[in-house]
Protein backbone atom coordinates (compact mmCIF):
# COMPACT_ATOMS: atom_id res chain seq x y z
CA UNK A 1 0.00 0.00 0.00
CA UNK A 2 1.40 3.40 -0.98
CA UNK A 3 1.59 5.95 1.80
CA UNK A 4 1.00 9.58 0.96
CA UNK A 5 2.39 10.88 4.23
CA UNK A 6 4.83 9.34 6.63
CA UNK A 7 6.95 10.42 9.54
CA UNK A 8 10.22 9.04 10.76
CA UNK A 9 11.24 9.47 14.40
CA UNK A 10 9.38 12.78 14.58
CA UNK A 11 10.25 14.70 17.74
CA UNK A 12 8.90 18.08 18.71
CA UNK A 13 9.63 20.47 21.57
CA UNK A 14 7.91 23.67 22.63
CA UNK A 15 10.72 25.29 24.54
CA UNK A 16 11.65 22.74 27.21
CA UNK A 17 8.49 20.68 26.82
CA UNK A 18 8.95 17.48 24.85
CA UNK A 19 5.61 17.22 23.07
CA UNK A 20 6.16 14.50 20.46
CA UNK A 21 8.53 11.70 21.30
CA UNK A 22 9.51 9.87 18.17
CA UNK A 23 6.47 9.21 16.00
CA UNK A 24 6.66 6.79 13.07
CA UNK A 25 3.55 6.53 10.95
CA UNK A 26 2.62 5.63 7.39
CA UNK A 27 -0.61 7.14 6.21
CA UNK A 28 -2.25 5.40 3.26
CA UNK A 29 -3.77 7.46 0.49
CA UNK A 30 -7.53 8.12 0.28
CA UNK A 31 -8.23 6.92 3.75
CA UNK A 32 -9.74 8.58 6.77
CA UNK A 33 -7.32 8.52 9.67
CA UNK A 34 -8.51 9.40 13.16
CA UNK A 35 -6.10 10.60 15.82
CA UNK A 36 -7.45 9.97 19.29
CA UNK A 37 -6.12 10.34 22.81
CA UNK A 38 -6.62 12.37 25.98
CA UNK A 39 -6.14 16.16 25.99
CA UNK A 40 -2.52 17.19 25.87
CA UNK A 41 -1.33 13.93 24.31
CA UNK A 42 0.11 15.77 21.32
CA UNK A 43 -2.35 14.71 18.64
CA UNK A 44 -3.20 18.27 17.52
CA UNK A 45 0.45 19.21 17.54
CA UNK A 46 1.18 16.12 15.48
CA UNK A 47 -1.53 17.12 12.98
CA UNK A 48 0.00 20.55 12.51
CA UNK A 49 3.37 19.00 11.67
CA UNK A 50 1.94 18.00 8.31
CA UNK A 51 1.32 21.57 7.12
CA UNK A 52 4.08 23.14 9.20
CA UNK A 53 1.67 25.37 11.07
CA UNK A 54 3.67 24.56 14.19
CA UNK A 55 6.42 26.79 12.93
CA UNK A 56 4.35 29.82 13.90
CA UNK A 57 4.75 28.98 17.57
CA UNK A 58 7.83 30.58 18.98
CA UNK A 59 10.39 28.16 20.37
CA UNK A 60 9.07 25.20 18.42
CA UNK A 61 11.82 22.73 17.57
CA UNK A 62 11.40 19.69 15.35
CA UNK A 63 13.65 16.77 14.51
CA UNK A 64 13.14 13.65 12.45
CA UNK A 65 11.36 13.84 9.13
CA UNK A 66 7.94 14.17 7.59
CA UNK A 67 7.62 12.84 4.06
CA UNK A 68 4.89 13.92 1.68
CA UNK A 69 4.94 11.71 -1.40
CA UNK A 70 8.47 10.77 -0.49
CA UNK A 71 9.81 14.32 -0.13
CA UNK A 72 10.85 15.75 3.21
CA UNK A 73 8.60 18.75 3.79
CA UNK A 74 10.98 20.27 6.32
CA UNK A 75 13.95 20.55 4.00
CA UNK A 76 13.86 22.77 0.96
CA UNK A 77 10.12 22.49 0.53
CA UNK A 78 8.09 25.61 -0.30
CA UNK A 79 5.75 25.95 2.65
CA UNK A 80 3.05 27.75 0.66
CA UNK A 81 2.81 25.07 -1.97
CA UNK A 82 2.84 22.47 0.82
CA UNK A 83 -0.17 24.14 2.43
CA UNK A 84 -1.89 24.27 -0.93
CA UNK A 85 -1.54 20.48 -1.18
CA UNK A 86 -2.34 19.82 2.46
CA UNK A 87 -5.37 21.82 3.56
CA UNK A 88 -6.65 22.33 7.06
CA UNK A 89 -9.98 22.74 8.82
CA UNK A 90 -9.89 24.14 12.35
CA UNK A 91 -11.71 23.35 15.54
CA UNK A 92 -13.70 26.57 15.55
CA UNK A 93 -15.21 27.51 12.18
CA UNK A 94 -13.14 30.47 10.98
CA UNK A 95 -14.63 31.89 7.79
CA UNK A 96 -13.12 35.24 6.83
CA UNK A 97 -15.34 38.26 7.46
CA UNK A 98 -16.23 38.57 3.79
CA UNK A 99 -18.78 37.13 1.39
CA UNK A 100 -19.30 33.40 0.91
CA UNK A 101 -17.98 33.72 -2.62
CA UNK A 102 -14.85 35.59 -1.57
CA UNK A 103 -14.17 33.06 1.16
CA UNK A 104 -14.03 30.22 -1.35
CA UNK A 105 -12.25 32.26 -4.01
CA UNK A 106 -9.62 33.43 -1.52
CA UNK A 107 -7.30 30.46 -1.89
CA UNK A 108 -7.46 30.23 -5.68
CA UNK A 109 -6.89 33.99 -5.94
CA UNK A 110 -3.86 33.77 -3.70
CA UNK A 111 -2.51 31.07 -5.97
CA UNK A 112 -2.92 33.25 -9.01
CA UNK A 113 -6.32 32.49 -10.52
CA UNK A 114 -7.89 35.74 -11.71
CA UNK A 115 -10.43 34.79 -14.34
CA UNK A 116 -14.00 35.29 -13.19
CA UNK A 117 -15.41 32.27 -15.02
CA UNK A 118 -12.75 30.01 -13.59
CA UNK A 119 -13.35 31.32 -10.08
CA UNK A 120 -17.11 30.89 -10.51
CA UNK A 121 -16.53 27.27 -11.45
CA UNK A 122 -14.26 26.62 -8.50
CA UNK A 123 -16.71 28.22 -6.08
CA UNK A 124 -19.58 26.13 -7.36
CA UNK A 125 -17.57 22.91 -7.42
CA UNK A 126 -16.17 23.43 -3.92
CA UNK A 127 -19.52 24.31 -2.40
CA UNK A 128 -21.08 21.26 -4.04
CA UNK A 129 -18.29 19.05 -2.72
CA UNK A 130 -19.01 20.39 0.75
CA UNK A 131 -22.78 19.86 0.38
CA UNK A 132 -23.33 23.56 0.81
CA UNK A 133 -24.26 24.65 -2.69
CA UNK A 134 -28.02 24.35 -2.39
CA UNK A 135 -28.10 26.34 0.81
CA UNK A 136 -25.88 29.14 -0.42
CA UNK A 137 -26.20 29.45 -4.19
CA UNK A 138 -28.68 32.33 -3.88
CA UNK A 139 -26.64 34.25 -1.31
CA UNK A 140 -23.05 33.91 -2.46
CA UNK A 141 -22.51 37.64 -2.06
CA UNK A 142 -23.71 37.78 1.54
CA UNK A 143 -21.37 37.78 4.50
CA UNK A 144 -20.20 34.33 5.51
CA UNK A 145 -20.53 35.19 9.18
CA UNK A 146 -24.32 35.12 8.70
CA UNK A 147 -24.25 31.34 8.22
CA UNK A 148 -24.98 28.91 11.05
CA UNK A 149 -22.07 27.26 12.85
CA UNK A 150 -22.43 24.01 10.92
CA UNK A 151 -22.71 25.84 7.61
CA UNK A 152 -19.66 27.90 8.49
CA UNK A 153 -17.66 24.75 9.13
CA UNK A 154 -18.74 23.26 5.79
CA UNK A 155 -17.80 26.58 4.20
CA UNK A 156 -14.34 26.20 5.72
CA UNK A 157 -14.15 22.72 4.24
CA UNK A 158 -15.22 24.09 0.87
CA UNK A 159 -12.63 26.84 1.20
CA UNK A 160 -9.94 24.25 1.83
CA UNK A 161 -11.11 22.15 -1.12
CA UNK A 162 -11.04 25.14 -3.46
CA UNK A 163 -7.27 24.99 -3.84
CA UNK A 164 -7.48 21.28 -4.83
CA UNK A 165 -5.52 19.77 -1.98
CA UNK A 166 -4.60 16.10 -1.73
CA UNK A 167 -4.80 15.87 2.03
CA UNK A 168 -7.22 17.48 4.45
CA UNK A 169 -6.18 17.96 8.07
CA UNK A 170 -9.08 18.37 10.46
CA UNK A 171 -8.56 19.47 14.04
CA UNK A 172 -11.68 18.37 15.95
CA UNK A 173 -13.89 19.87 13.25
CA UNK A 174 -17.16 19.03 14.96
CA UNK A 175 -16.38 19.80 18.59
CA UNK A 176 -18.05 23.21 18.36
CA UNK A 177 -21.14 21.92 16.52
CA UNK A 178 -24.53 20.46 17.39
CA UNK A 179 -25.30 16.75 16.66
CA UNK A 180 -27.13 17.40 13.38
CA UNK A 181 -24.35 19.55 11.96
CA UNK A 182 -21.87 16.96 13.21
CA UNK A 183 -23.67 14.19 11.34
CA UNK A 184 -23.60 16.28 8.16
CA UNK A 185 -19.88 16.87 8.46
CA UNK A 186 -19.25 13.19 9.12
CA UNK A 187 -21.12 12.06 6.05
CA UNK A 188 -19.34 14.76 4.07
CA UNK A 189 -15.96 13.52 5.25
CA UNK A 190 -16.88 9.97 4.21
CA UNK A 191 -17.68 11.26 0.73
CA UNK A 192 -14.44 13.16 0.53
CA UNK A 193 -12.33 10.09 1.00
CA UNK A 194 -12.87 9.00 -2.58
CA UNK A 195 -10.71 11.95 -3.65
CA UNK A 196 -8.77 13.06 -0.60
CA UNK A 197 -6.84 11.71 2.32
CA UNK A 198 -8.34 12.95 5.57
CA UNK A 199 -6.48 13.08 8.88
CA UNK A 200 -8.78 14.05 11.69
CA UNK A 201 -8.15 14.73 15.35
CA UNK A 202 -11.17 13.84 17.40
CA UNK A 203 -12.10 13.70 21.05
CA UNK A 204 -15.05 11.57 20.21
CA UNK A 205 -14.30 7.84 19.99
CA UNK A 206 -17.70 7.06 18.50
CA UNK A 207 -16.88 9.48 15.73
CA UNK A 208 -13.62 7.69 15.04
CA UNK A 209 -15.45 4.36 14.95
CA UNK A 210 -18.13 5.71 12.63
CA UNK A 211 -15.93 7.21 9.95
CA UNK A 212 -12.26 6.35 10.25
CA UNK A 213 -10.54 3.58 8.28
CA UNK A 214 -7.57 3.69 10.56
CA UNK A 215 -7.11 5.10 14.02
CA UNK A 216 -4.01 6.16 15.90
CA UNK A 217 -4.00 6.34 19.67
CA UNK A 218 -1.74 8.94 21.26
CA UNK A 219 -0.66 9.15 24.87
CA UNK A 220 1.81 11.59 26.45
CA UNK A 221 3.52 12.41 23.17
CA UNK A 222 3.82 8.86 21.94
CA UNK A 223 1.82 6.99 19.37
CA UNK A 224 0.82 3.88 21.28
CA UNK A 225 -1.04 2.11 18.55
CA UNK A 226 -2.02 2.60 14.92
CA UNK A 227 -4.30 0.11 13.27
CA UNK A 228 -7.47 -0.44 11.31
CA UNK A 229 -10.23 1.23 13.29
CA UNK A 230 -12.28 -1.92 13.94
CA UNK A 231 -9.21 -3.83 15.08
CA UNK A 232 -8.03 -1.03 17.33
CA UNK A 233 -11.37 -0.70 19.03
CA UNK A 234 -12.25 -4.40 19.22
CA UNK A 235 -8.93 -6.01 19.97
CA UNK A 236 -6.45 -3.37 21.03
CA UNK A 237 -2.91 -4.58 21.12
CA UNK A 238 -1.70 -2.41 23.96
CA UNK A 239 -3.21 -2.37 27.44
CA UNK A 240 -3.14 1.45 27.58
CA UNK A 241 -5.26 1.60 24.42
CA UNK A 242 -7.69 -0.86 25.91
CA UNK A 243 -7.92 1.17 29.11
CA UNK A 244 -8.49 4.40 27.19
CA UNK A 245 -11.17 3.14 24.84
CA UNK A 246 -13.02 1.40 27.65
CA UNK A 247 -13.11 4.69 29.49
CA UNK A 248 -10.65 3.86 32.29
CA UNK A 249 -9.08 7.30 31.87
CA UNK A 250 -9.45 10.22 29.56
CA UNK B 1 -15.26 62.06 61.01
CA UNK B 2 -17.21 58.88 60.59
CA UNK B 3 -16.27 56.54 57.80
CA UNK B 4 -19.58 56.96 56.02
CA UNK B 5 -19.27 60.75 56.08
CA UNK B 6 -15.77 60.48 54.70
CA UNK B 7 -16.94 58.33 51.84
CA UNK B 8 -19.75 60.75 51.08
CA UNK B 9 -17.33 63.65 51.07
CA UNK B 10 -15.08 61.85 48.63
CA UNK B 11 -17.94 61.05 46.37
CA UNK B 12 -18.90 64.71 46.25
CA UNK B 13 -15.31 65.63 45.50
CA UNK B 14 -15.08 63.16 42.61
CA UNK B 15 -18.41 64.37 41.29
CA UNK B 16 -17.16 67.96 41.37
CA UNK B 17 -14.02 67.01 39.43
CA UNK B 18 -16.14 65.41 36.75
CA UNK B 19 -18.47 68.39 36.63
CA UNK B 20 -15.62 70.90 36.32
CA UNK B 21 -14.11 68.95 33.42
CA UNK B 22 -17.38 68.74 31.56
CA UNK B 23 -18.08 72.36 32.35
CA UNK B 24 -14.91 73.45 30.58
CA UNK B 25 -16.12 71.85 27.40
CA UNK B 26 -19.59 73.30 27.81
CA UNK B 27 -18.31 76.80 28.55
CA UNK B 28 -15.97 76.79 25.57
CA UNK B 29 -18.69 75.69 23.20
CA UNK B 30 -21.22 78.17 24.56
CA UNK B 31 -18.66 80.97 24.53
CA UNK B 32 -17.74 80.31 20.90
CA UNK B 33 -21.38 80.34 19.87
CA UNK B 34 -22.05 83.57 21.76
CA UNK B 35 -18.89 85.23 20.46
CA UNK B 36 -19.09 83.81 16.95
CA UNK B 37 -22.69 84.35 15.94
CA UNK B 38 -22.90 88.21 15.97
CA UNK B 39 -20.33 88.66 13.21
CA UNK B 40 -22.01 86.02 11.08
CA UNK B 41 -25.30 87.87 11.53
CA UNK B 42 -23.72 91.16 10.57
CA UNK B 43 -21.86 89.81 7.55
CA UNK B 44 -24.56 87.36 6.48
CA UNK B 45 -24.06 83.58 6.61
CA UNK B 46 -23.73 83.26 2.85
CA UNK B 47 -21.22 86.04 2.41
CA UNK B 48 -19.29 84.73 5.36
CA UNK B 49 -19.08 81.06 4.37
CA UNK B 50 -18.99 81.41 0.61
CA UNK B 51 -17.33 84.77 0.11
CA UNK B 52 -14.01 84.39 -1.65
CA UNK B 53 -12.46 87.65 -0.49
CA UNK B 54 -10.97 88.22 2.94
CA UNK B 55 -10.07 91.91 3.26
CA UNK B 56 -10.94 92.92 6.79
CA UNK B 57 -8.85 96.09 6.84
CA UNK B 58 -9.87 97.56 3.51
CA UNK B 59 -12.15 100.60 2.93
CA UNK B 60 -14.94 98.22 1.93
CA UNK B 61 -14.11 95.25 4.14
CA UNK B 62 -14.84 91.77 2.89
CA UNK B 63 -15.25 88.83 5.24
CA UNK B 64 -15.46 85.76 3.04
CA UNK B 65 -13.79 82.74 4.61
CA UNK B 66 -14.19 80.30 1.73
CA UNK B 67 -10.43 80.49 1.02
CA UNK B 68 -9.73 79.33 4.59
CA UNK B 69 -12.36 76.61 4.55
CA UNK B 70 -11.13 75.23 1.25
CA UNK B 71 -7.50 75.46 2.33
CA UNK B 72 -8.26 73.50 5.49
CA UNK B 73 -10.21 70.93 3.49
CA UNK B 74 -7.62 70.59 0.72
CA UNK B 75 -4.76 70.53 3.19
CA UNK B 76 -6.44 67.79 5.17
CA UNK B 77 -7.41 65.74 2.14
CA UNK B 78 -3.88 66.02 0.84
CA UNK B 79 -2.41 65.00 4.16
CA UNK B 80 -4.76 62.00 4.29
CA UNK B 81 -3.91 60.95 0.73
CA UNK B 82 -0.22 60.96 1.53
CA UNK B 83 -0.19 60.01 5.19
CA UNK B 84 -2.83 57.28 5.35
CA UNK B 85 -1.33 54.77 2.91
CA UNK B 86 2.09 55.30 4.46
CA UNK B 87 0.75 55.05 8.01
CA UNK B 88 -1.52 52.07 7.44
CA UNK B 89 1.14 50.05 5.66
CA UNK B 90 3.59 50.98 8.39
CA UNK B 91 1.02 49.67 10.90
CA UNK B 92 0.69 46.45 8.90
CA UNK B 93 4.42 46.02 9.05
CA UNK B 94 4.62 46.68 12.78
CA UNK B 95 1.62 44.54 13.68
CA UNK B 96 2.06 41.61 11.33
CA UNK B 97 5.41 41.37 9.64
CA UNK B 98 8.13 42.84 11.82
CA UNK B 99 10.09 40.43 13.99
CA UNK B 100 9.35 40.79 17.67
CA UNK B 101 12.67 42.47 18.37
CA UNK B 102 12.14 45.29 15.88
CA UNK B 103 8.45 45.72 16.65
CA UNK B 104 8.77 47.44 20.01
CA UNK B 105 11.50 49.68 18.74
CA UNK B 106 9.33 50.81 15.83
CA UNK B 107 6.34 51.39 18.09
CA UNK B 108 8.38 53.49 20.47
CA UNK B 109 9.72 55.56 17.60
CA UNK B 110 6.26 56.24 16.23
CA UNK B 111 5.06 57.21 19.69
CA UNK B 112 8.02 59.56 19.92
CA UNK B 113 6.85 61.20 16.70
CA UNK B 114 3.52 61.91 18.42
CA UNK B 115 5.36 63.67 21.21
CA UNK B 116 7.25 66.12 19.00
CA UNK B 117 5.76 69.62 19.52
CA UNK B 118 4.18 71.05 16.42
CA UNK B 119 6.44 74.09 16.49
CA UNK B 120 9.34 71.73 15.84
CA UNK B 121 7.60 70.36 12.76
CA UNK B 122 7.05 73.94 11.69
CA UNK B 123 10.66 74.87 12.30
CA UNK B 124 12.04 72.00 10.27
CA UNK B 125 9.43 72.58 7.59
CA UNK B 126 10.42 76.22 7.41
CA UNK B 127 14.16 75.72 7.29
CA UNK B 128 14.41 72.52 5.27
CA UNK B 129 11.21 71.75 3.39
CA UNK B 130 10.19 75.24 2.25
CA UNK B 131 13.54 76.10 0.59
CA UNK B 132 13.61 72.62 -0.90
CA UNK B 133 10.14 72.98 -2.44
CA UNK B 134 11.06 76.41 -3.72
CA UNK B 135 14.14 75.07 -5.45
CA UNK B 136 12.68 71.86 -6.84
CA UNK B 137 9.56 73.49 -8.31
CA UNK B 138 11.30 76.75 -9.12
CA UNK B 139 8.84 78.95 -7.24
CA UNK B 140 9.10 82.49 -5.86
CA UNK B 141 8.29 81.03 -2.44
CA UNK B 142 8.18 77.51 -1.11
CA UNK B 143 5.74 78.40 1.65
CA UNK B 144 2.53 77.10 0.12
CA UNK B 145 -0.28 74.56 0.30
CA UNK B 146 2.02 71.80 -0.95
CA UNK B 147 4.57 72.28 1.81
CA UNK B 148 1.90 72.39 4.47
CA UNK B 149 0.37 69.16 3.13
CA UNK B 150 3.72 67.44 3.46
CA UNK B 151 4.13 68.63 7.04
CA UNK B 152 0.56 67.67 7.96
CA UNK B 153 0.91 64.22 6.43
CA UNK B 154 3.87 63.56 8.71
CA UNK B 155 2.04 64.95 11.70
CA UNK B 156 -0.97 62.65 11.28
CA UNK B 157 1.23 59.55 11.05
CA UNK B 158 1.32 58.73 14.77
CA UNK B 159 -2.46 58.68 15.14
CA UNK B 160 -2.90 56.70 11.92
CA UNK B 161 -0.19 54.19 12.78
CA UNK B 162 -1.17 53.67 16.41
CA UNK B 163 -4.91 53.27 15.92
CA UNK B 164 -4.49 51.10 12.80
CA UNK B 165 -1.91 48.97 14.52
CA UNK B 166 -4.21 48.36 17.46
CA UNK B 167 -7.04 47.43 15.11
CA UNK B 168 -4.80 45.06 13.18
CA UNK B 169 -3.53 43.41 16.31
CA UNK B 170 -7.05 42.71 17.54
CA UNK B 171 -7.96 40.79 14.38
CA UNK B 172 -8.75 37.24 15.56
CA UNK B 173 -5.80 34.94 15.04
CA UNK B 174 -8.06 32.29 13.51
CA UNK B 175 -8.56 34.41 10.39
CA UNK B 176 -4.85 34.60 9.82
CA UNK B 177 -4.31 30.91 10.52
CA UNK B 178 -7.07 30.11 8.04
CA UNK B 179 -5.32 32.15 5.40
CA UNK B 180 -1.87 30.72 6.09
CA UNK B 181 -3.28 27.19 6.03
CA UNK B 182 -4.50 27.87 2.48
CA UNK B 183 -0.97 28.57 1.38
CA UNK B 184 -1.07 32.36 1.51
CA UNK B 185 2.16 33.93 2.72
CA UNK B 186 2.29 36.37 5.59
CA UNK B 187 2.19 39.50 3.46
CA UNK B 188 -0.82 38.25 1.48
CA UNK B 189 -2.49 37.29 4.74
CA UNK B 190 -1.87 40.71 6.25
CA UNK B 191 -3.09 42.63 3.21
CA UNK B 192 -6.02 40.47 2.15
CA UNK B 193 -7.38 39.16 5.44
CA UNK B 194 -6.12 41.20 8.38
CA UNK B 195 -6.51 44.60 6.76
CA UNK B 196 -10.10 44.09 5.56
CA UNK B 197 -10.97 42.60 8.94
CA UNK B 198 -9.62 45.69 10.67
CA UNK B 199 -11.24 48.13 8.30
CA UNK B 200 -13.41 50.02 10.76
CA UNK B 201 -10.47 50.52 13.09
CA UNK B 202 -8.42 51.75 10.16
CA UNK B 203 -11.25 54.09 9.19
CA UNK B 204 -11.25 55.40 12.75
CA UNK B 205 -7.54 56.09 12.47
CA UNK B 206 -8.20 58.13 9.34
CA UNK B 207 -10.86 60.18 11.09
CA UNK B 208 -8.46 60.81 13.94
CA UNK B 209 -5.88 61.96 11.40
CA UNK B 210 -8.45 64.32 9.86
CA UNK B 211 -9.10 65.79 13.28
CA UNK B 212 -5.43 66.27 13.96
CA UNK B 213 -4.89 67.84 10.58
CA UNK B 214 -7.83 70.28 10.66
CA UNK B 215 -6.92 71.52 14.10
CA UNK B 216 -3.20 71.93 13.51
CA UNK B 217 -2.10 75.55 13.73
CA UNK B 218 1.49 76.29 14.55
CA UNK B 219 3.24 74.06 12.04
CA UNK B 220 1.08 75.05 9.07
CA UNK B 221 1.42 78.69 9.98
CA UNK B 222 5.16 78.39 9.55
CA UNK B 223 5.10 76.68 6.15
CA UNK B 224 1.93 77.77 4.32
CA UNK B 225 2.76 81.39 3.55
CA UNK B 226 -0.28 82.93 5.25
CA UNK B 227 -1.92 84.69 2.34
CA UNK B 228 -5.70 84.59 2.03
CA UNK B 229 -5.63 83.15 -1.48
CA UNK B 230 -8.15 80.75 -2.87
CA UNK B 231 -6.08 77.60 -2.49
CA UNK B 232 -4.02 76.00 -5.20
CA UNK B 233 -1.15 73.65 -4.72
CA UNK B 234 1.76 76.07 -5.13
CA UNK B 235 0.15 79.25 -3.83
CA UNK B 236 0.61 80.64 -0.39
CA UNK B 237 -2.51 79.93 1.62
CA UNK B 238 -4.09 80.54 4.99
CA UNK B 239 -5.88 77.89 7.05
CA UNK B 240 -8.91 78.39 9.32
CA UNK B 241 -6.63 77.91 12.28
CA UNK B 242 -3.91 80.25 11.13
CA UNK B 243 -6.40 82.95 10.20
CA UNK B 244 -7.51 83.06 13.82
CA UNK B 245 -4.10 82.81 15.41
CA UNK B 246 -2.36 85.14 12.98
CA UNK B 247 -4.79 88.03 13.13
CA UNK B 248 -6.10 87.94 16.67
CA UNK B 249 -3.34 90.10 18.07
CA UNK B 250 -4.05 93.16 15.94
CA UNK B 251 -7.71 92.85 14.98
CA UNK B 252 -10.54 94.93 16.35
CA UNK B 253 -14.26 95.53 15.84
CA UNK B 254 -16.04 93.37 13.32
CA UNK B 255 -12.75 91.85 12.20
CA UNK B 256 -12.11 90.54 15.71
CA UNK B 257 -15.65 89.24 16.00
CA UNK B 258 -15.30 87.47 12.64
CA UNK B 259 -12.26 85.63 13.93
CA UNK B 260 -14.44 84.13 16.63
CA UNK B 261 -16.86 83.08 13.92
CA UNK B 262 -14.01 81.31 12.15
CA UNK B 263 -13.15 79.52 15.37
CA UNK B 264 -16.80 78.49 15.62
CA UNK B 265 -16.70 77.03 12.10
CA UNK B 266 -13.54 75.15 13.05
CA UNK B 267 -15.18 73.83 16.19
CA UNK B 268 -18.18 72.58 14.23
CA UNK B 269 -15.87 70.77 11.81
CA UNK B 270 -14.10 69.05 14.68
CA UNK B 271 -17.32 68.15 16.48
CA UNK B 272 -18.55 66.40 13.35
CA UNK B 273 -15.24 64.57 13.00
CA UNK B 274 -15.18 63.45 16.62
CA UNK B 275 -18.75 62.26 16.35
CA UNK B 276 -17.96 60.15 13.30
CA UNK B 277 -14.93 58.74 15.13
CA UNK B 278 -17.20 57.68 17.99
CA UNK B 279 -19.64 56.07 15.56
CA UNK B 280 -16.90 54.14 13.82
CA UNK B 281 -15.48 52.84 17.09
CA UNK B 282 -18.91 51.76 18.21
CA UNK B 283 -19.43 49.93 14.93
CA UNK B 284 -16.17 48.13 15.51
CA UNK B 285 -17.35 46.79 18.84
CA UNK B 286 -20.49 45.28 17.33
Amino acid sequence: MSSILSTRDLQLWYGQTHVLKGIDIHIPEKNIIALIGPSGCGKSTFLKCFNRLNELEPQCKISGSVLFRGRDIYSRYDVNSLRKSIGMVFQKPNPFPMSIYDNIAYGPRVHGIRKKTELDEIVERSLKQAFLWNETKDRLKTNALGLSGGQQQRLCIARALAVSPEVLLMDEPTSALDPISTAKIESLVKELKSKFTVIMVTHNMQQAMRIADKTAFFLLGEMIEFNNTDVLFKTPFDKRTADYISGQFG
Amino acid sequence: MRFVDKERAFRVLLFLCAIVTVAFVGVIIIYLFVAGIPAIKEIGLRDFLFGTEWRPESQTPQFGILPFILTSVYGTVGAILLGVPLGVLCAVFIAKIAPRSIRSMLKTTVELLAGIPSVVFGLIGMTVLVPFVQRVFNLPSGANLFSSIIVLSVMILPSVVNVSENALRSVPKEYELGSLALGANRVETALRVSMPAAKSGIAASIVLGVGRSIGETMAVMMVSGNVANMPSLFKSVRYLTTAVSGEMSYSSGLHRKALFSIALVLLLFLLIINLSFKLLIRQDKK
